[in-house]
């Protein structure tokens, strides 16, 4: 484990008054807590700022690591001088896992964050949206609290491999009966696992809804026309009808996510130009201005003159 | 810590699943006067099932974890992590607009 600066962690100075440590504790879960933030990797950092203040906020603890700290640049150096202080803990602390463990040695038996309780466990996972609709499975790498002979927690690293069902919604829970924690008791708690889908590049969803932006031509818009797209399931071919607007809507039924009313892929016509100057296409352009009595500025009660 | 390597099995996992009030007040170590303090806020749908059991369903499940986090790691209080949790709806909502 390598050395952490939680002033830096919590972007404090080392002066920092007990106060301020406060506030900025404060200021970051909020940013960071990962029911709420936007934040990439919001997670870690929420339980970074968390270690951070749970040392500095006591302020024997902060003591303790402003000590520790001092010396961390030489760590041979730190162990001597910490012998010569007298260091009260015996281990040393030439090693800032050990020493952070020495902070928090006592802190398991006496608060259990609440997911803990029971002896269910809580845990999310993030698959593609191809995932869900093939149906997948996953290996897990799950930390287990388990009680040792004394009664101690333990924690034991065990992976599972799960079926995923097939069409499993954004931020639906799943469960695995008797997958959780073994406690004291005779029951074996049970494993929820929060799917999250991630962000496709094409599709987006909307519970089993799969929606497609559809960028089509001026003249397939205007003529009409058959053509391929993309959906979960691979390539289908699509009747544009003749005078599509940007904007107009088309559904696909049953091209979702399956399930027990499978859900439908919903496509949004988006006319494109090609961007490229085509001396051709610009003579064919002027004559459709010359031909066609187009206002398509109407309702903004605009004319159409120069 | 131990590495688990006999791993044969694949587990089947419930999609869909109804809780109990009692279930959930098992798998989130609170006391079921927290959880009706929840439903009486309005923050999720729960259905009474036949026998006058109380149903919390997957988004609801969802729902009360996130309310009691807030309200553990930040400190607002009920009707703070509701209003919270319209504005990450509306918020997503707006996302899935754009």
């Amino acid at each position: 484990m390598e050395y952490k600066d939680y002033y830096k962690v919590m972007g404090l100075e080392k002066g920092a008054s007990q106060e301020e440590i406060k506030r900025a504790y404060r200021k970051l879960a909020r940013k960071y807590h990962p029911d709420v933030s936007k934040e990439a990797n919001a997670e870690n950092k929420f339980k970074e700022v968390g270690e951070a203040y749970e040392v500095l906020k006591d302020p024997a603890k902060r003591a303790k690591y402003d000590q520790f700290g001092q010396y961390w640049q030489e760590p041979s150096q730190a162990h001597q001088q910490q012998h010569h202080q007298q260091y009260t803990d015996d281990r040393g602390a030439a090693d800032f896992e050990e020493f952070i463990n020495s902070i928090f040695r006592h802190r398991q038996q006496q608060e259990q964050p609440f997911y803990e309780k029971g002896q269910d466990i809580h845990a999310k996972l993030t698959i593609s949206l191809e995932d869900s609709f093939l149906g997948t499975q996953k290996t897990l790498q799950l930390q287990i609290p388990d009680s040792d002979a004394h009664g101690q927690l333990d924690y034991k690293l065990r992976s599972i491999k799960v079926k995923i069902p097939k069409g499993i919604e954004d931020k639906q829970q799943i469960r695995l009966k008797g997958q959780g924690g073994k406690g004291s008791a005779h029951h074996a708690g049970d494993l929820y696992i929060e799917i999250l889908i991630a962000a496709h590049p094409m599709f987006r969803l909307h519970k089993k809804d799969v929606y497609l932006e559809l960028p089509i031509s001026p003249w397939e818009a205007t003529l009409g026309a058959t053509i391929q797209i993309p959906t979960l399931a691979g390539h289908v071919k699509l009747k544009i009808p003749k005078l599509s607007q940007s904007g107009k809507q088309m559904r696909l039924k049953g091209r979702g996510l399956p399930g027990q009313t499978p859900g439908d892929q919903i496509i949004t016509l988006n006319i494109v130009i090609p961007q490229r100057d085509n001396e051709q296409v610009n003579k064919l352009y002027e004559q459709m201005a010359a031909i066609e009595e187009f206002n398509p500025r109407e309702k903004l009660g605009v004319g159409n003159d120069q | 810590m131990t590495n688990d390597k006999k791993n044969p099995l694949t587990l089947e996992s419930e999609g869909w699943f109804h809780l109990s009030l009692h279930e959930i007040t098992y798998t989130f170590g609170v006391d079921s006067s927290t959880i009706i303090e929840i439903v009486n806020e309005g923050i999720v749908s729960a259905q009474k099932d036949g026998s006058n059991e109380w149903q919390f369903d997957s988004e609801a499940f969802r729902r009360i974890r996130i309310v009691l986090r807030l309200q553990q790691d930040l400190g607002v209080n009920l009707a703070g992590a509701a209003l919270a949790l319209e504005l990450l709806d509306e918020i997503e909502k707006l996302h899935k607009q754009g």
